[in-house]
């Protein structure tokens, strides 16, 4: 389990969370709801082991998240992966989509092995791989975005309106990907949207939760 | 006489060292006051480059061929492609043609008012109209025009970026991807207000890649792949059932249809197939398919069965 309890998170004196708790499972797909605005993409960085909150507590499969950001335990921050919203924001923008779908690796000093076959798995061709984010579409930039995150076999991955700016056929891809990642190793997802026709597609077959916020 | 656009056989190409980007190919349509056309596509299929080009912002790289005759009203029609830029500059962007941009919120300055804003952009155009009068076209409370952009919802951002594309009184506007991160009732809102802008007389060229949004509001819809426009048909038809495979393809991977992806990926823009771009997905595709379709409502050599709304 994947599991946060009474989080709180501040901005300034702007509170952005108080008091959330949710549970990401394994094997199942989590829905998360609500409009922007209420906190959603907060906790999922606090989910993602990116942002330390001002209260409360985070479990990775019973272990209590005490360090965060770079600094927290290397096994725990492997285990959740964070795809966002925008792959533009989400990437440096010198490096090629093969080093950014790689980047866990380097980060991790591990081999990377398997990327080029999670790259073509998501839809990437070697063409495709040696350019830069300036140089292919959002679509292409957030299929290198999904290859990254799984590149470490997380147990845990969170999808912050991943597929918002993408169009019906590229949405459609990357979800049957993640769910094709789950099924394989039993991973937890958590599919955070404003949309509820994708929320009730996307959660239907593991018979998963849809938690609203706000 | 009724004001419209008409592009006819339009092309744009970027030169890059070592390659050619066919960004948009031989596309043809027309919109008219009253009406909204969204033209709809995957993102990287051209529909950005067309609205750039209608508005005269290519870069320097690009090549266009082609017409885009806008007709406003009496005054002789205006090829946007051949007229010069100092008179796209002069008499279309903002007066004839208003661009809603991508992002509200990146739109307005944070430390000032709604209503500082909107006089700037009268005051840029030489305008005559009052902040309270281009309120009252965008269908903004005048009592709101005081408040700093983050005190606005994000319903009221998007009507004062529509205001500020307003303040010339153009009668065609380009909303370019604008509801691009938004959340469904803020897209729907968006939806409600082009809509709005149509039905008060206006034109509305929407681009976007949400084919949800442009049923709420498109008259017509249109579909590019690969540069192409492939399906030209009125909503009510589309959403029936596309007759272009590709354009079936895209409806049918709703969340609320099948959610099934099409199989494979587009060409690239710089190695456009012979023949039809879609041919190495389709599943209808034949021999004759490696020659391009004629250009037109339906491009394609196979279409499907119409099926009929009831
Ligand atoms: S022209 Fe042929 S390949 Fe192209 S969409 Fe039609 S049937 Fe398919």
């Amino acid at each position: 389990m994947l599991r946060a309890d009474g989080i709180a998170v501040s901005y300034g004196r702007q509170r952005v969370l108080r008091d959330a708790d949710l549970t990401v499972a394994p094997g199942v797909v989590t829905g998360l709801a609500g409009p922007s605005g209420c906190g959603k993409s907060t906790l999922a960085r606090v989910l993602a082991l990116m942002l330390r909150p001002d209260g409360g507590r985070l479990t990775v499969d019973g272990t209590e998240v005490r360090r965060w950001r770079q600094r927290a335990a290397r096994d725990l921050r492997t285990k959740v992966a964070l795809i966002f919203q925008q792959p533009r924001l989400a990437v440096d923008p010198r490096l090629t989509l093969r080093e950014i779908a790689e980047e866990p690796f380097h980060a991790t000093g591990r081999p990377p092995g398997p990327a080029a076959d999670l790259a073509d798995e998501v839809g990437l061709t070697p063409e495709l791989l040696v350019r830069r984010p300036h140089e292919v579409s959002d679509g292409q930039l957030q299929r290198a975005c999904v290859a990254r995150a799984l590149a470490l076999r997380p147990r845990y991955v969170i999808c912050d309106e991943m597929t918002t700016m993408l169009d019906a056929s590229t949405q459609a891809h990357l979800v049957a990907r993640l769910e094709a990642y789950r099924t394989e190793t039993g991973a937890g997802i958590l599919a955070i949207t404003h949309d509820d026709e994708l929320l009730t597609r996307w959660t239907g077959p593991s018979e998963g939760p849809i938690v609203r916020m706000g | 006489m009724t004001s419209s656009l008409t592009v006819e056989n339009l092309s744009v190409r970027f030169r890059l060292p070592g390659a050619t980007v066919h960004a948009v190919s031989d596309a043809s349509f027309a919109v008219r006051q009253g009406e909204c056309l969204a033209l709809v596509g995957e993102s990287g299929c051209g529909k950005s480059v067309m609205a750039h080009a209608l508005m005269g912002l290519l870069p320097g790289n690009a090549t266009v061929t082609g017409s885009a005759w806008l007709r406003t009203g009496d005054a002789p029609p205006l090829d946007l492609i051949a007229a010069p830029e100092r008179v796209l500059a002069r008499t279309v962007r903002g007066r004839r043609i208003g661009l809603v941009p991508q992002s509200p919120a990146a739109h307005l300055t944070p430390v000032r008012t709604a209503r500082a804003q909107l006089a700037e952009a009268l005051r840029e155009l030489g305008s005559p109209a009052t902040a309270d009068e281009l309120a009252a076209r965008a269908g903004l409370d005048p009592a709101q025009l005081d408040r700093y952009p983050h005190q606005l919802s994000g319903g009221m951002a998007q009507r004062v970026v529509n205001a500020i594309a307003l303040a010339g009184d153009p009668w065609l506007i380009v909303a370019d991807e604008p509801t691009s991160g938004l959340d469904r009732p803020l897209v729907d809102a968006t939806m409600a207000e082009l809509r709005r802008l149509a039905d008060d007389g206006r034109a509305v060229l929407l681009i976007t890649h949400d084919l949800r949004a442009a049923e709420r509001v498109a008259d017509h819809i249109a579909v590019m792949y690969a540069s192409r426009v492939v399906s030209h048909a009125p909503a009510a038809e589309f959403f029936a059932g596309p007759r272009h495979p590709y354009a079936a393809g895209l409806l049918e991977a709703l969340p609320s249809r099948s959610f099934t992806a099409i199989p494979g990926r587009p060409p690239e823009l710089t190695d456009l197939p012979k023949g039809c771009a879609f041919r190495p997905r389709c599943a209808r595709s034949t021999d004759a398919c490696s020659e391009s379709p004629e250009a037109g409502p339906v491009a394609c050599h196979h279409p499907l069965e119409h099926h009929v709304a009831r």
